[in-house]
């Protein structure tokens, strides 16, 4: 075995250096399974080449097009079952955008009122500016409990930190208890869905990752998707049994009375809630929602459009620290990150309206063939096309720039179906803010300044101006036509090959219009 | 720490345009633009703006508990959820119990439990543990035990939802996590029709911790096949009583 304890992607290698968690195998023989993607990240929120370079890759897994095709396609279907049956579903997404806009403006009010509420029933409350500061606040809660362990409620925000390599760095494991987290943990994988993280995993890759990966795992382990479940719960009930630190995000707090929810499915985030005396939730900022009376809202919209079902198996609710239930110490982390630089920007805001369902993710036909990995961040798809940018700040004088940047390459990776706006439980125009954040990284800090679209425009001006030049123009492309034999351009020399990096040119006409004008006895 | 908190507040009032030393408007929502028609969707066009100003077109609280269309609705969703239902009079609950109980060797009940409710159990050997604040049982006599009995504060019908909110008669949300049967005993008085009444009624005591049911445990994580039974209570059987 690797001197790298199981179960611990060891993101934070240096790039070319190999080493993030063992390759796992079940050493007799049979194939191994690879991390995914293979190159290690060194950042969750930007790693691996830009967007199109990492579709190139993803596009060209077969068996991960269909798992993809298959899943999306499901929750889809139930989602529009669901949100269908309810008369009123567009005035409850009328209300949860509402609700959102109002939070924003009023952030530092209810931010406050939070704190206070949760401080008054007994909770404790700390603010991070960014991942580090996170990370050392959890990082030091667990060392003062004096703890080797902790477990965890699957959550985008310790993700987004990189909170489990930052334990481990302190010499602490951090155990995934949702299923599919810890199959990603497991194989050393980063995730590839906000909801379902292991879509890219297949059940005779999970089977054999088991093995390899628990140390508990039956001898005879099949790829039952029920036989797998059944060793996870196994597995991991021991572990909550000895639990003394949890650790989890939350899905929304509320400010005017201090409770904190988490809505899950499988019963591992009630086991981390509840079982252990310490529990330490971090939480973006842009969670809080102002009165106990909003969950009407967001406990309708959230389920129905995350898993397609009228409502989650389990969500838990607390409130600061209840005398003799649950956990007897509970922190609460409030995490800035980049979220303040995104709610600077007035379109670009919206994205933190996100109460991460991944409706979004589901019916966008860009993320349905490229897989959540090319997006190089924790948040994949529509959604994550619009924040990653803006929580590390692209379009900021400084700040990532150009369509090589892999973050900045984001905004473009969308066709502007608008499906993803349709599906939004929140109405979040994603649209309008890819449109908005491809002109930010564009133009960093809002400059003018001159691309080979604006050089490659003048161009075509020049030829398009006058009628002689545009007769030698289009002579040009029917001898170029002649030359391609009619078929579509697939690679074309620079400056053309801008364009076809990404996409195919079409196939020239082997005669202009004013040949064809001419020739039917028209007169030009 | 207090430098954090100073800079995050800070920051977020500077995004905002309002600078550093502004002083925080004194109450009241934000009424933003909504793009939608709510008033297309508002029902009996009532108002469609709540009083803080958010619009609320969408169906709220009814005040309303207990009907019959509402209870065969809450049965419609928990069988769709492949929860196991009885229903019975009060007469008959004790009875019915001990049925639902059938075949475990001790069932885990709150010390605020109706005792009533238990009368048959001796009968059917069913050894009672009772989970007194005073006196918890341990983690271990938890995981051991087969099943566990409460009431509950709340029933949702449209989304088949049981509310406990850890009053005595639902004891600590430990107590229906570990075992592996949680029998659960609804009240027609206690059904709703939806998510805005149950919330109200919570609403009451907010600070008390929630646990909202749906179902048995379940995952989609492998290959989106849904298997029930994870972590928490593979079977989940609910008794109404009216």
């Amino acid at each position: 075995m690797s001197a790298v304890p199981l179960g611990m992607p060891g993101r934070r290698v240096p790039d070319g250096q190999v080493g993030r968690g063992p390759t796992v195998g079940r050493g007799r023989g049979d194939a191994a399974v690879h991390p995914l993607p293979a190159t290690p990240p060194s950042d969750p929120l930007r790693w691996g080449p830009s967007f199109p370079e990492a579709a190139h890759e993803t596009l060209a897994d077969p068996q991960l097009r269909a798992n993809l095709r298959r899943a999306t396609r499901t929750i889809r279907d139930k989602r529009l079952a669901v949100t269908g049956e309810l008369p009123d579903w567009e005035a409850l997404r009328d209300a949860g955008a509402a609700v959102k806009a109002d939070v924003m403006e009023r952030l530092p009010e209810l931010l406050v009122e939070l704190e206070a509420s949760v401080v008054a029933r007994g909770g404790t409350v700390h603010w991070a500016r960014d991942a580090a500061e996170a990370n050392a606040i959890v990082v030091g809660i667990a060392q003062g409990h004096g703890v080797r362990e902790v477990v965890k409620v699957k959550s985008m925000a310790t993700q987004e930190i990189g909170l489990n390599e930052a334990l481990a760095d302190a010499g602490i494991e951090a155990v995934e208890t949702d299923l599919a987290e810890r199959i990603v943990q497991l194989a050393g994988d980063m995730p590839s869905h906000i909801l379902v993280p292991a879509i890219h995993r297949n059940r005779a890759q999970i089977r054999d990752i088991f093995a390899a990966g628990m140390d508990d795992a039956p001898p005879d382990l099949t790829d039952d998707p029920h036989d797998l479940a059944m060793a996870a719960r196994a597995h991991l009930r021991a572990r909550f049994l000895r639990a003394e630190v949890a650790v989890s995000g939350a899905n929304l707090a509320i400010a005017d009375t201090g409770t904190v929810a988490v809505v899950e499915s499988e019963g591992n985030g009630r086991m981390c809630l509840t079982l252990p005396r310490v529990l330490v939730t971090v939480m973006g900022i842009e969670k809080v929602l102002p009165t106990f009376r909003d969950l009407e809202v967001f406990l309708q919209l959230l389920p129905r459009s995350s898993t397609g079902e009228r409502m989650n198996p389990y969500t838990s609710m607390w409130t600061g620290v209840t005398p003799g239930d649950g956990p007897q110490e509970f922190h609460l982390v409030l995490l800035d990150n980049g979220r303040t630089r995104a709610l600077a920007d007035d379109v670009g805001r919206q994205a933190l309206h996100c109460i991460r369902c991944s409706a979004c993710l589901n019916v966008c036909p860009v993320y349905e063939r490229a897989g959540g990995h090319a997006y190089g961040s924790v948040y994949p798809g529509p959604i994550g096309a619009i924040l990653t940018p803006q929580l590390l700040g692209v379009g900021d004088t400084g700040g990532p720039s150009g369509s090589h940047d892999p973050t900045a390459s984001l905004p473009f990776a969308s066709t502007l179906c608008g499906a993803c706006y349709d599906a939004c439980p929140v109405k979040i125009d994603i649209p309008s803010a890819l449109v908005h954040l491809r002109e930010r990284a564009t133009h960093p800090g809002g400059a003018a300044t001159p691309t080979p679209t604006t050089a490659a425009m003048r161009v075509a001006a020049v030829a398009l101006g006058g009628g002689t030049r545009f007769r030698w123009a289009a002579r040009g492309v029917s001898v170029a036509a002649r030359l391609t034999g009619g078929r579509r351009l697939r690679r074309l020399p620079w400056p053309g090959s801008l364009w076809t990096a990404a996409r195919d040119a079409p196939a020239l006409p082997p005669r202009s219009f004013r040949d064809l004008w001419r020739r039917r006895g028209g007169r030009a | 720490m207090s430098d954090a908190r100073q800079d995050v507040l800070a920051a977020v009032r500077r995004a905002l345009g309002r600078g550093d030393g502004a002083t925080p408007p004194s109450s009241g929502r934000a009424v933003p633009q909504v793009t939608g028609d709510t008033a297309r969707h508002a029902p009996d066009g009532g108002p469609t703006r709540g009083p803080d100003g958010t619009p609320r077109g969408y169906r709220g609280p009814t005040g309303s508990a207990g009907q019959a269309a509402d209870v065969d609705l809450l049965v419609d969703r928990l069988l769709d959820y492949r929860a196991s239902v009885r229903r019975c009079s009060p007469d008959e609950l004790p009875a019915v119990l001990a049925q639902e109980l059938e075949g475990v060797p001790g069932v885990v009940v709150p010390a605020g439990l109706d005792r009533a409710w238990l009368a048959d159990l001796d009968a059917a050997g069913v050894e009672v543990l009772v989970d007194d604040p005073a006196h918890p049982l341990s983690h271990a006599a938890l995981d051991a035990v087969g099943a566990a009995l409460t009431a509950c504060r709340v029933a949702v019908a449209e989304t088949g939802t049981i509310v406990l909110d850890g009053a005595p008669d639902q004891g600590r949300r430990v107590v229906t996590l570990l075992p592996d049967r949680h029998v659960c005993v609804v009240a027609h008085g206690q059904v709703v029709p939806g998510v805005p009444d149950a919330v109200a009624l919570l609403g009451e005591h907010p600070e008390r911790p929630l646990t909202w049911v749906s179902g048995p445990s379940a995952t989609s994580d492998i290959e989106l096949v849904r298997v029930e039974g994870v972590h928490g209570p593979r079977d989940l059987r609910v008794v109404l009583v009216g």
